[in-house]
């Protein structure tokens, strides 16, 4: 029922999606009935496709096995809240996810933009529309991967969730991923349509902006849960790996960094048109390439998803891409022609377009490694692999370059910079950088490692830097309009939630590659073998293992240990363990079964402010593998009834042999075997606390790694203010309604930045007034037009 | 002094192209060097001693014993055939390895036996994006 009601929804939303090309194609010429007919399509797929969604949730938490998908990857003990999870660990839900993040997202845009950009928008839905079909056509189509896939006859039970994906941060983490990746499809729809326009103004971007930088934040946000859960689950104590699928999320995350630095530039100035083409080209091709490679099975990677039907379906679509978005610019170029150069090497776009080349360089380093495997098979004939040293040894000095950058880009103002201003800005972050260099290199080691005290010396100028940003803005507020420090701060936060989110994200990014840049240079790790009772000393602690913790119920054993740790006069209680699952979908058998399916670490995690201290235990289990197969014999044994068996086995034989001649004594048989198999392993459990056998004890030590996560979260903090809309004073609207509404917010934004850089004392008097009456002369040319000829825009 | 802007910006433009292209330079001939060869186990088999490389293979299903702090296994390759590399490894073993796994070690090999480097093993991860239903 829900399969085939399913079924015919997703076939519907395919249909509208495909409708809703062909109808904003029929329409690009202005035929306003066919671009509003493509546009309610896109709302009606979004719905179908939220339906599909719907039925597939509530068939996991109806366990109806009916589905396939349901069967595959949930089981009726599955906990709920990964029943709802699991659609997404499967190849088909994630499709289905994709599809309709893509939907929801295409919609969201054609809401704000309808009556807007007339001419861009019937391409761009047409571009949205077309991938978004893609997908949900992959789905019907590419054999295998249908969510709505039936079985028959019904199971009674399902296979559950592998319990190494049974952690909440990794149920967040795909959909953030995927929605970061989706989201980009939206600027880079735009940026197509305003291409095959040729309306290559600013429009385009301010219309997009938003979904550019959610999909940023989302990315962004993906990549710290998933090198959260590999920190606290993995039992490795790492949290990135250069692993291809790590690096597949990193590429477009950081193009989108570049992308969204230069799109400033091309809003207030009207330069960069090309490479932002590029930029948002590259991103969107980037997130189609993740998509691909977790699916392909091209590259080794630890996120082994194996070989699947999609694989070549997405190559061939970012082939596409790729050749017509490069055809498309090349085509263009005349078009794209800056409308004005850079003024001055010191201003923020020069530092914006350093920036770039970083990021693309960054970008650039990490691709060439990823795909080394390929490359190297292409010129050796033989596939060798770059480890996770060349990655450091090459974006380590890139990543020090961004901190600096993050620090001097918010210091400059657009245009240009005097010689004067320049060194009244400059002057308190460099003292303070050198002095904070100069009290590490004397009261810390931090110099045996040059690239990370660079990094803490640069990244100190930086948060100086924005710091000083937030000090001025605010006194400046204040000196005009009075009030407490606080409120003025507030104030100065709220009305300019762009310029100070940034700055904001700026402070997370420095603070989170601290946190990098200590932990993975000044990390103690050690492995120590102990007997309960022994001790070791680690990086001026005593790690004394006091003793074996055991535990077994139906799907599990726990072995673990109870470890004191002492350092000075503090004494600490630790309880790190591993975990021996049955093979996922199995729930009874043998005892020794339970040893065949996934170990997990439960690692035992001290943060701190200044240090974590990250402790996992391998027990060494030789005894206790021994004991549970002789047990395993044993049974078998009882079972079939062998000569000289125990009493109590003789009451099970004669209950089994019963059970063979009259089936309804099976469950009854069943049972009793398996509280004796219980009560066994549980026997076998408690000989491990007794065996006093070695475990070996990973430690690590890992300096400043919480303000990793801290600076990952200002950064989101950051993003998210940037991205709440100002309201409007006088009850303007939220979104601006028109695009030329939209053009004149921006100029007054652009003014109020002058007039704030001035406060703040970043432009000179001179370069003030120049800039002011500049700016002024714009806003007065959009007002006019406006007034004389609604229809024609000033291209700005 | 007063040097053409338009010329200035060419040189500028050439000075920063000539940076890029030596860093890629750089780039490209250090990975050759730097990287690792990728080996399945019936390559392995005749491999010269002394080189260091990348196992690339499955976990043969019942073979792993833990002799104290080390780990004895055999890895076959990853299409299933007969052959099987008897392997060595200290360190710490990532949470999914086990029988049937995909894994990646770095080592040599010693009188027939693949030494591996201390925590370099990787084991794939155990998601479900295969269509079909053998996961």
């Amino acid at each position: 029922m829900t399969a085939s009601f399913g079924s015919v929804a997703l076939t519907l939303a395919f249909l509208a999606m495909l409708f809703a090309v062909v109808a904003a194609l029929v329409g690009r010429k202005g035929d306003e009935r066919w671009v509003l007919a493509s546009r309610r399509a896109v709302y009606g797929a979004c719905g179908l496709l939220t339906l599909c969604v719907v039925l597939i949730e509530i068939a996991f938490a109806g366990d109806d096995f009916s589905l396939n998908i349901v069967q595959q990857h949930s089981s009726i003990e599955t906990p709920n809240f990964y029943k709802l999870a699991a659609m997404w660990s499967s190849q088909e839900g994630s499709l289905l996810l994709w599809a309709w993040v893509l939907s929801i997202a295409s919609s969201l845009a054609l809401y704000a933009t309808r009556s807007k950009l007339r001419e861009i928008v019937p391409y761009a839905t047409a571009v949205m529309a077309g991938v978004a079909s893609f997908f949900t056509g992959l789905m019907l189509f590419a054999g295998g991967v249908n969510p709505f896939a039936s079985l028959d006859p019904v199971p009674a039970d399902g296979i559950g969730l592998n319990p190494l994906l049974q952690h909440p941060s990794m149920m967040i983490h795909p959909p953030m991923l995927y929605s970061g990746y989706v989201a980009f499809t939206i600027p880079f729809a735009f940026a197509i349509g305003a291409l095959i326009t040729r309306r290559i103004d600013a429009s385009w971007i301010r219309a997009t902006r938003r979904f550019a930088l959610i999909a940023w934040a989302l990315l962004g946000f993906g990549l710290l849960l998933g090198a959260r859960w590999s920190y606290t689950e993995l039992g490795w104590g790492g949290y990135w790996a250069w692993d291809p699928v790590e690096n597949a999320a990193l590429m477009p995350w950081l193009i989108g960094t570049a992308f969204l630095h230069s799109i400033m530039v091309q809003e207030k100035r009207g330069m960069l048109k090309v490479w932002n083409a590029c930029l948002i080209v590259a991103t969107f091709s980037l997130a189609l390439l993740g998509t691909f490679l977790v699916r392909s099975g091209v590259l080794q990677s630890i996120h082994a998803f194996g070989d699947s039907t999609v694989g070549p379906y997405i190559l061939g679509l970012i082939a596409v891409v790729l050749i017509g978005s490069t055809a498309l610019i090349v085509s263009r170029l005349d078009d794209l022609r800056s409308e004005k150069r850079i003024d001055s090497l010191a201003s923020r776009e020069a530092v914006f377009v350093v920036n770039n080349l970083l990021l693309v360089a960054l970008c650039a380093t990490i691709f060439w490694g990823t795909f080394f495997p390929l490359i190297s098979e292409l010129f050796t004939g033989t596939k060798s692999s770059l480890a996770a040293p060349w990655f450091d040894r090459y974006t380590t000095p890139l990543a020090i370059g961004l901190v600096l950058f993050t620090g001097i880009g918010p210091l400059l103002a657009w245009r240009r910079v005097s010689w004067a201003t320049a060194k009244r800005v400059f002057f308190v972050p460099s003292i303070v950088a050198a002095v904070v260099g100069v009290a590490l290199a004397l009261f810390t080691d931090a110099t045996h490692k040059p690239w990370a005290f660079v990094l803490f010396v640069f990244a100190a100028f930086a948060l100086v830097g924005l710091g000083q940003e937030f000090w001025r803005g605010t006194a400046a507020r204040r000196s005009l309009k009075g009030g407490s420090m606080a409120t003025a701060l507030v104030a100065i936060v709220s009305r300019n939630r762009r310029r100070y989110g940034g700055y904001i994200v700026h402070i997370g990014i420095a603070v989170l590659l601290i946190g990098i840049a200590a932990s993975s240079s000044f990390q103690t790790n050690r492995d120590v073998v102990l007997r309960p009772g022994e001790s070791a000393a680690v990086d001026g602690r005593t790690i004394t293992y006091r003793r074996p913790t055991a535990e077994v119920d139906p799907e599990k054993f726990t072995f673990g240990a109870e470890a004191v740790v002492r350092q000075g006069g503090t004494t600490t209680i630790l309880h790190p363990s591993r975990r021996f699952y049955r093979p996922t979908g199995v729930r009874s058998g043998t005892i020794a079964n339970r040893f065949d399916g996934e170990a997990t670490s439960e690692v035992a995690l001290q943060a701190g402010v200044f240090r974590d201290f990250w402790m996992a235990v391998q027990p060494d289990i030789t005894a206790v593998l021994g004991r549970v197969r002789a047990a395993d014999q044993g049974f078998r044994a009882c079972v079939r009834g062998a000569p000289g068996t125990p009493p109590q086995c003789r009451a099970v034989s004669r209950l089994m042999q019963a059970a063979a001649a009259n089936p309804a004594l099976r469950p009854v048989a069943a049972r009793q075997i398996e509280t004796l198999q219980a009560a066994t392993a549980e026997r076998i459990a408690k000989s491990y606390l007794a065996d006093s056998a070695p475990a070996t004890f990973r430690v690590i030590v890992n300096p400043l790694v919480a303000w990793m996560w801290v600076g990952g979260l200002i950064a989101l903090a950051g993003a998210l203010i940037g991205l709440w809309p100002s309201r409007g004073r006088g009850g303007r609207p939220l979104v601006a309604d028109s695009e030329l509404e939209a053009l004149k917010e921006a100029k007054y934004r652009e003014i109020r930045d002058a007039e704030l850089d001035h406060a703040a004392g970043k432009l000179s008097d001179e370069d003030f007034a120049l800039l002011d009456a500049e700016l002024r002369n714009e806003a007065v040319e959009i007002l006019d037009s406006a007034d004389g000829n609604p229809e024609k825009i000033p291209q700005s | 002094m007063l040097v053409d802007p338009q010329r200035k910006r060419k040189i500028r433009l050439v000075v920063a192209l000539g940076v890029a292209v030596f860093l890629a330079a750089a780039l490209v001939y250090t990975s050759f060097s730097a990287s690792t060869e990728a080996k399945e186990p019936s390559q392995l088999l005749s491999a010269a001693p002394g080189t260091s490389y990348d196992l690339t293979g499955k976990v043969v299903p019942g073979s792993i014993r833990h002799h104290g702090q080390e780990l004895n296994f055999r890895v076959a390759d990853r299409d299933g055939g007969s052959e099987s590399i008897p392997v060595s490894y200290s360190g710490t073993v990532p949470d999914p390895f086990r029988g049937g796994r995909e894994i990646v070690l770095t080592g040599e090999v010693e009188h027939g036996t693949f030494i591996g480097e201390r925590d370099t093993l990787v084991t794939k991860c155990p998601s479900k994006f295969t269509t079909t239903n053998d996961s």
